[in-house]
């Protein structure tokens, strides 16, 4: 047993610091509560949000006629029959709303002519997609959301807390949870009368990624081991023109999305031909190609040899003027010159890469999970996207579920008198504060990327899914009962082997839960893609259910017909 | 031309005597100094503390370091072929090896 923990006891408690988590901790200080927020990074800076350099829709209207049931139609159609209507209605009605508020809060939206402009990304019927100019939209979203919460002394702040477990009191309400602090290595419980899981994707999980470090689906393991289901994990959103070649440093991955809204550019393969047509979608210099048809057709390419060097299909703005170019993205220019990148001169290599989670959490539209004091944010929530997201939704459902989980953690936690953590509910994760046996745990990260990359990719076998889990399980197996602490016990900050270890932890049944998803879904849809099961079946219009019992993980929801094998 | 860097990292905790240790790192035009801390922890000693997050979109601005004595970020200093020297900042409060309290003061844990 490890030393005494500190005790903390607060109204609210906010895991994860993206824009999900802050505009809950926001959401839920303006109705009148104490909030905690906490991040296994440092506040603001980790998750997906300070990485999105893209777009967030809304249907504001400003500039075309534009209406939340537009919006809707179009998240519905991308998602391939399978969205959550409710969620998906509350994404696209609550929109608006949360980007004025933004807006007013000096974010700095990209303006034209007095309105707030907007671009039209692929899967829309109209320009919905607001930014900030120069593919600055995250930082921002980050920085002005950090600026709203210095303000405000009842929410109180912690990076570098690391969550081992959620913790249930005697009447199964979720009462808090137990943690510890990455900086200082001493155990940390946490009393709450309402807990939001906002700990982004599991973008993590894969080799080639556009994801922060803290993206490992630690709020999937969170509920699950809390007793929670989750729903749609099999669906996992491949980005189709992240960057491959050359080495570009200081510029995020998925960069090249906002240079197609602007500037069109071509895709071609490694013969530098056209080849978008033959997978059913011209693309004629304009991005209109949907993310899971692209990502199929670069795929299909390289497996016919006609990839490019490196793997993956050409991007080119070789037909762009220099001027069109900076006048579009400025400084940007200059970064990209500082990587010997010249976008008149040569094309840039990409390739599909792990970008998006459309599984979750399940939760009604107050964003309330199955288990009561328990609320979702953000990307943790399964549903409102289907089985394939509509680009510019993701920062959306950041912001609206977020506020919408701050606003119904308040409420709750106002008809509850102060919870504490009592030793016998919270003893279970504190035991796991304490020390096993050194290992590498970078190189079993390492592994298991390369596992998820090479057999839960977005074309799927039996085969592939089924020696995936033989090998998650062989990792499971490696992982000692206890976390390893490579220092002594008067030096224990910052020990980095010790936090991959509670990664680790997580990360290996979130893949179990995907690849066991994977297996059962004998059909082809959206992001889930099955080469020995190439049809969208009717009788599979419907969301598997993962749960947590007795160390297995247990899936309901398959129809009949698809359980006979 | 040589194909490896060298890392010189400065090590230990707060309160402790620093020690020098030297790593050998495979070397390809274009990575970073990040791509090379990640392959030493993944491949010689995973016990080395760094902190990042973004990896190479040079967003959360967590791998502050020193690199031959000029404060960098490590992911978007380039790796060379030579002798690397790596040290936490200077002007912020140790925690250990390249690892400083870079939170203001209202984001820490206390």
């Amino acid at each position: 047993m490890t030393s005494k923990p500190l005790a903390i006891e607060t109204d609210v408690l906010v895991i994860g610091s993206g824009a999900a988590g802050m505009y809950a901790a926001i959401e839920a200080s303006r109705g009148g509560v104490r909030v905690f927020l906490v991040d296994r990074s440092l506040i603001g800076r980790g998750g997906a949000t300070v990485m999105a350099q893209m777009t967030v829709a809304a249907a504001l209207g400003e500039e075309v006629p534009d209406a939340p049931r537009y919006h809707y139609d179009d998240t519905i159609a991308a998602g391939r029959g399978l969205c959550d209507e409710d969620l998906a209605q509350l994404l696209c009605e609550d929109a608006p709303a949360c980007i004025r508020e933004l807006d007013a809060w000096g974010v700095g939206w990209a303006r034209r002519d007095n309105h707030i402009t907007a671009t039209t990304a692929p899967g829309h019927d109209r320009a919905r997609c607001v930014y900030v100019d120069f593919i600055n939209t995250g930082p921002a979203v980050s920085k002005t959301l950090r600026t709203v919460m210095a303000r405000n002394k009842d929410i109180r702040k912690a990076g570098d807390i690391c969550i081992i477990d959620l913790v249930a009191d005697s009447n199964g309400e979720i009462a808090g949870a137990v943690g510890w602090h990455v900086g200082s290595g001493a155990p940390v419980t946490i009393a709450a009368k309402a807990t939001v899981l906002a700990t982004g994707g599991l973008t993590r999980l894969y080799r080639r990624n556009s994801a922060s470090l803290n993206m490992g689906g630690d709020g999937y393991a969170l509920a699950l081991r809390a007793g929670a289901s989750l729903i749609d994990m099999e669906f996992v959103q491949f980005f189709p023109i992240g960057h491959l070649a050359p080495r570009l440093v200081g510029m995020d991955p998925i960069m090249w999305d906002p240079f197609r809204y602007k500037l069109g550019g071509r895709l071609l393969n490694g013969r530098r031909e056209e080849f978008t047509s033959r997978y059913g979608s011209d693309e004629d210099g304009k991005y209109v190609l949907p993310r899971d048809l692209a990502t199929y057709a670069i795929f299909k390419e390289v497996e016919a040899g006609r990839g490019s060097p490196h793997g993956g299909a050409y991007l080119s703005f070789e037909h762009c003027s220099t001027a069109a170019l900076r006048g579009a993205f400025g400084p940007v220019i200059d970064r990209l010159a500082a990587n010997a990148i010249d976008l008149t001169r040569m094309p840039v290599e990409v390739a599909p890469i792990a970008h998006y989670h459309m599984g979750g959490v399940i939760a009604d539209p107050q964003m309330q999970t199955e288990l009561p004091g328990l609320f979702v944010a953000g990307e943790v929530v399964g549903g409102a996207n289907g089985a394939n997201r509509l680009s510019g939704n993701a920062i959306t459902e950041a912001l609206v579920f977020g506020r919408r989980a701050g606003r119904s953690a308040a409420a709750h936690a106002k008809t509850m008198a102060r919870k504490d953590l009592r030793a016998a509910d919270a003893r279970a994760a504190l035991e796991l504060a304490g020390d096993g046996r050194l290992l590498n745990t970078a190189s079993m990260i390492a592994r298991l990327q390369a596992i998820m990359a090479d057999e839960v990719g977005p074309f799927r076998t039996a085969a592939k899914l089924n020696r995936a889990l033989a090998e998650i399980a062989a990792l499971a197996d490696e992982l000692d009962e206890r976390p390893p602490r490579s220092v002594g016990a008067s030096d224990a900050g910052f020990d980095l082997q010790r936090l991959e270890w509670f990664d680790l932890r997580n990360m290996l049944i979130v893949a179990r839960a995907v690849a066991q998803s994977a297996l059962a879904r004998t059909e082809s849809r959206g992001a889930h893609q099955r080469e020995d099961f190439s049809q969208m079946l009717p009788a599979w219009r419907r969301h598997q259910r993962v749960r947590l019992a007795e160390g297995a993980l247990r899936l309901s929801g398959p129809p009949a017909e698809a359980m006979v094998s | 031309m040589s194909t490896v860097a060298t890392l010189k990292i400065r090590r230990g905790s707060d309160g402790e005597p620093a020690r020098w240790e030297t790593f050998e790192v495979p070397f390809e035009p274009g990575q970073s100094v990040l791509d090379g801390l990640r392959w030493l922890r993944i491949n010689k000693d995973p016990t080395l503390a760094m902190r990042f997050s973004c990896i190479n979109a040079n967003a959360c601005k967590e791998c502050m370091i020193q690199l031959d004595g000029e404060t960098v970020y490590a992911c978007t200093a380039r790796l060379e072929p030579r002798e690397m020297t790596l040290t936490p900042l200077p002007n912020k409060t140790l925690i250990r090896d390249l690892v400083t309290e870079i939170a203001p003061p209202s984001e820490r844990f206390k």
